[in-house]
C-alpha cells in the first residue's frame, strides 16, 4: 500500500435493499488536498463521506485511512473528525465543554486542554464565546464552534458534510473564504461534500463529481470547467449549451447544421459526439453578415457584470450567451465561436439499450411491463434479449396509469433545441428520452414505446 | 342568560367529578367512624395512621405499594428508555410498526392485562407474590415511560450521538454524556407517570398477588371495604395520597410547560432571519 495516500477507497459499493447508493467507487487523496465531493442530492455523496467517518459500513470495497484499514474500526477510533450540516453541537454543555469533548475523552492535561481551545476559539474567530450558551448563538456562530470541536483534536483529515447549507449567502461566502484560509493554515486533509457547485470550484485542489452512486470525473477545479468528460458534469458546473454534433473528422465538428473548426482530436470519423460550448465563450457581433451563424435576441437580462441573453437561430435552437454588451430583444444578431472553446465530449450512449424476455413472438417483458413489438425472426418465446430502441422512440405521458410502464423523471439536460430526459423506470432502470415537450424533474410519467421501433437480438 | 348556563354547567361538572374525593379529604377530619356524620374537627384520623393506631396489615399495605412502586417505576424507566432509544433509530416503517405495539398495552383494558398475566405466570409455574406484581407493573408501566421519552428523542438533532462518536466516544460514553442529559426530563415524567400509575392499580394486582395475603392499598381498602364499612382513617390516607398526586401532577405540568417555553425560545433564537 502506497503512503502517499492519505485516503484510497477501492470498489466501495453501498446498497440498501431497495437501491445501490454508491456503485463501485474508488478514489485517493492526497494529504493536505482540499477534495470536494459534488453532486446533486441522492447522488450518494454523503453515504461516501459517512463511510468514511464510520457511521454505516459499505456493502463491499474497503476504505483505508493514513495507511490503515478502516472497515472494522468503529468511527470513535478513527483519525478523522466531522463538521456535520446541521452542527450538531451538544446543547447540554456550553461553547467551551463542546469544543473540550474530544480533548477530555482522550485525558488530556487540563491545562493543555483549555489552551487548545482557546486556540481552536480564535482560529474560527470565536474568541470570548467560551462560556456561551450554544443554543444562544446564531447558525453562522454555531458553525464555528462545531468546526473548532472538530479541529481542535487535531485529526489526519476533516470531513465537513454540506457545512454552510444552512447558512445565508453573504455568511457562507464569508465562511468559504475562512475555510481555505484554515485550510492553508492547519495543513491537513478536508474532504467536502457539497451540492452547490461554485462553492466546489472556490474551494477546492481537487473536485470529484458524483452522480447516481458513481464518479463521473475527478479534477481540478480547471480541469472539471473547461473539460468537462460528460454532458452531466457539463451541465451540473457553470453555465452551458450543450448540443448533439457529430464529428466529421479530426478538428471539424458539426452542429446546428454548420460545420465548426475546433481542436479536438481522435473521436473518429462521422461519430456522433457532445459538444459544450459555455455561455461566455460565443461571441455576439451586429454585423449579421461577418458571423458564422445569425439568430434573434429573445431574451436579455442584466446580472451586474454582464448580460445573460438568449439567442434562438433560424433552424430552433435556443443559446445562452454571456455578453457585456446588451443586445435588445428582437435585434438580429451574428455569432462566432473560436475553435478552442468548443469543447467535444463522448456521448455515453446513442440510444437505449435495454434487456428483456420474449413472452411470445410478438410481446418482450423489459422495464417489468410486456411490450408489443413485431415479430422478428429467429427470436422465440422464452428468450433472452437485448432491445434497443431510439431516445425519440418513447412517449411520455401525463398520466402515469397511461402507458406501458410508468417512471420517474430524474434528470433534464437541455440540448438547443430539445430535451434529454433521464427517466427513472418503476423497475429501477434508467431510460433515456429525447423529446420538445417541458417537463420538469420527479415528475411521474407513463411510457409508451411504439412497437416498430423496438430492434429485438438475442443475447 | 347564556352566560350563566355555560358557567353554571361548568360548575355542575366539576362538582360532579370532585365532590367525592372532597368529601372523603374534608371528612377526615372528622372522627365519625360513618362517612357523613360530622362530629366535630379534629385530626386523630391522621394522628393515628402515623402513630400505629390502626391495624399492622393497613402498614404493611402502604409499605408494600411504595416498595412495588419504587421498584416498577425504576425498572421501567430503565426499561422504557433502552426501548425509545431503540425505536427511534429503527427506519421509519418499523419505527412505526414498534410505535403502534408500544400503544396496544395502554389501550388493553387493565381487567384484560391482569388476567393475562395471571395466566402466563400460572403457566411459567411462579409462584405469585412480590416478584410478580413487580414484573406485572413494570409490563404495564414500561409503554408508558417509552411514549414520554420519545417526543424528546425525536426533538434531538439525529445528528449528536454521531457527533460524540466522532469525537472519540464510545457507544456508551455517548448515550451517557450526550443523549440522557438530553432526554432526562422525559425519562423524569416518565419515572412519576409510572409511579402515580402503580400506585393507583388495582386490576392488575388483585390477579397477581398471590394467595399469601399480599396487599397494596388499593386491593386492601377493596377488602377492608368488602368486611364491612371502610376503616376511617382511610380517609385520611387518601386524603394523603390526593395531596402526593396532586404535587406530582404539578411538577409534571409545571416541568413540561418550561421545556415547551425553553423549545419555543429555541425554535426562534435558531431563526437565522431573525438576527
Amino acid at each position: 500500500m502506497s503512503h502517499s495516500n492519505i485516503i484510497e477507497i477501492r470498489n466501495i459499493t453501498k446498497s440498501f435493499p431497495d437501491k445501490v447508493v454508491l456503485d463501485n467507487v474508488s478514489l485517493n487523496v492526497k494529504p493536505g488536498e482540499f477534495l470536494t465531493i459534488l453532486g446533486p442530492s441522492g447522488c450518494g455523496k454523503t453515504t461516501l463521506l459517512r463511510l468514511l467517518a464510520g457511521f454505516n459500513n459499505a456493502t463491499s470495497g474497503t476504505i483505508s485511512i493514513d495507511g490503515k484499514d478502516m472497515t472494522d474500526i468503529p468511527p470513535h477510533k478513527r483519525p478523522v473528525n466531522t463538521v456535520f450540516q446541521r452542527y450538531a453541537l451538544f446543547p447540554n454543555y456550553n461553547v467551551y465543554d463542546n469544543i473540550a469533548f474530544g480533548l477530555k475523552l482522550q485525558k488530556v492535561d487540563k491545562r493543555d486542554i483549555e489552551q487548545r481551545v482557546k486556540r481552536a476559539l480564535k482560529m474560527v474567530g470565536m474568541t470570548d464565546y467560551e462560556h456561551r450558551d450554544v443554543e444562544s448563538l446564531s447558525g453562522g456562530q454555531q458553525q464555528r464552534v462545531a468546526i473548532a470541536r472538530a479541529i481542535v483534536n487535531r485529526p489526519k483529515v476533516l470531513l465537513l458534510d454540506e457545512p454552510l447549507a444552512a447558512l445565508d449567502l453573504k455568511m457562507r461566502k464569508d465562511m468559504q473564504m475562512e475555510l481555505k484560509e484554515m485550510h492553508r493554515s492547519l495543513g491537513i486533509t478536508f474532504i467536502y461534500v457539497t451540492h452547490d457547485q461554485e462553492e466546489a470550484l472556490t474551494l477546492s485542489d481537487k473536485i470529484v463529481v458524483m452522480n447516481e452512486g458513481r464518479i463521473q470525473q475527478i479534477g481540478t477545479p480547471t480541469d472539471i470547467y473547461n473539460e468537462p468528460c460528460n454532458s452531466f458534469v457539463a451541465d451540473f458546473i457553470g453555465e452551458s449549451n450543450i448540443l448533439n454534433a457529430t464529428m466529421i473528422h479530426d478538428r471539424l465538428v458539426r452542429f446546428m447544421g454548420i460545420d465548426f473548426e475546433c481542436i479536438d482530436e481522435g473521436f473518429g470519423e462521422n461519430r456522433e459526439v457532445d459538444v459544450v460550448i459555455r455561455p461566455e465563450d460565443i461571441y455576439i457581433i451586429r454585423n449579421a453578415e461577418a458571423a458564422m451563424f445569425r439568430g434573434e435576441v429573445r431574451s436579455c437580462i442584466f446580472k451586474g457584470v454582464h448580460y445573460d441573453m438568449i439567442v434562438a437561430t433560424p433552424d430552433g435552437y435556443e443559446l445562452e450567451i454571456q455578453d457585456y454588451n446588451a443586445f435588445e430583444v428582437g435585434t438580429e444578431v451574428g455569432m462566432l465561436i473560436k475553435p478552442a472553446d468548443i469543447h467535444v465530449m463522448y456521448k455515453e450512449r446513442t440510444e437505449n439499450h435495454v434487456r428483456g424476455v420474449m413472452t411470445d413472438a410478438t410481446h418482450v417483458t423489459l422495464l417489468g411491463e410486456s411490450f408489443e413489438c413485431e415479430a422478428q425472426e429467429g427470436i422465440v418465446a422464452g428468450m433472452e434479449v437485448d432491445v434497443a430502441f431510439a431516445f425519440d422512440a418513447v412517449e411520455l405521458t401525463d398520466d402515469s396509469d397511461d402507458g406501458t410502464s410508468w417512471g420517474i423523471i430524474r434528470f433534464i439536460l437541455y440540448k438547443g433545441d430539445h430535451y434529454h430526459l433521464t427517466v427513472r423506470t418503476d423497475d429501477g432502470e434508467n431510460i433515456y428520452v429525447d423529446t420538445h415537450d417541458v417537463w420538469e424533474d420527479l415528475d411521474e410519467v407513463g411510457i409508451k414505446i411504439s412497437p416498430k421501433s423496438l430492434r429485438i437480438k438475442a443475447l | 342568560m347564556k352566560r350563566i348556563f355555560t358557567n353554571g354547567y361548568l360548575l355542575l361538572l366539576l362538582i360532579m367529578l370532585y365532590a367525592p374525593i372532597i368529601i372523603i379529604a374534608i371528612f377526615s377530619f372528622t372522627e365519625s367512624p360513618v362517612l357523613g356524620n360530622w362530629t366535630g374537627f379534629s385530626t386523630d384520623l391522621y394522628a393515628n395512621l402515623f402513630s400505629g393506631g390502626v391495624n399492622n396489615s393497613l402498614i404493611d399495605a402502604i409499605k408494600n405499594t411504595f416498595i412495588i412502586a419504587l421498584t416498577a417505576a425504576t425498572a421501567s424507566t430503565l426499561l422504557g428508555t433502552i426501548a425509545a432509544i431503540g425505536i427511534n433509530d429503527l427506519r421509519y416503517g418499523k419505527r412505526r410498526v414498534m410505535n403502534f405495539v408500544n400503544n396496544i398495552p395502554i389501550l388493553n383494558p387493565d381487567i384484560i392485562t391482569g388476567i393475562s398475566l395471571f395466566l402466563l405466570f400460572v403457566s411459567l409455574g411462579i409462584s405469585q407474590g412480590y416478584t410478580t406484581v413487580i414484573l406485572a407493573h413494570i409490563a404495564f408501566c414500561t409503554p408508558y415511560v417509552v411514549l414520554s421519552v420519545m417526543p424528546r428523542l425525536m426533538q434531538m438533532n439525529p445528528n449528536i450521538y454521531e457527533a460524540a462518536l466522532d469525537l472519540g466516544a464510545t457507544p456508551y460514553q455517548a448515550i451517557r454524556r450526550v443523549i440522557l442529559p438530553e432526554i432526562r426530563p422525559g425519562m423524569i415524567s416518565g419515572f412519576i407517570l409510572a409511579f402515580t400509575l402503580s400506585i393507583d392499580d388495582f386490576a392488575v394486582t388483585i390477579f397477581t398477588n398471590g394467595t399469601d395475603g399480599l396487599q397494596t392499598l388499593s386491593t386492601y381498602i377493596y377488602a377492608d371495604a368488602r368486611k364491612g364499612g371502610l376503616t376511617p382513617e382511610l380517609r385520611a390516607l387518601s386524603t394523603i395520597i390526593l395531596v402526593v398526586v396532586l404535587l406530582l401532577l404539578l411538577i409534571v405540568n409545571i416541568r413540561s410547560r418550561r421545556q415547551a417555553r425553553r423549545a419555543e425560545a429555541l425554535s426562534q433564537s435558531n431563526n437565522p432571519r431573525r438576527r
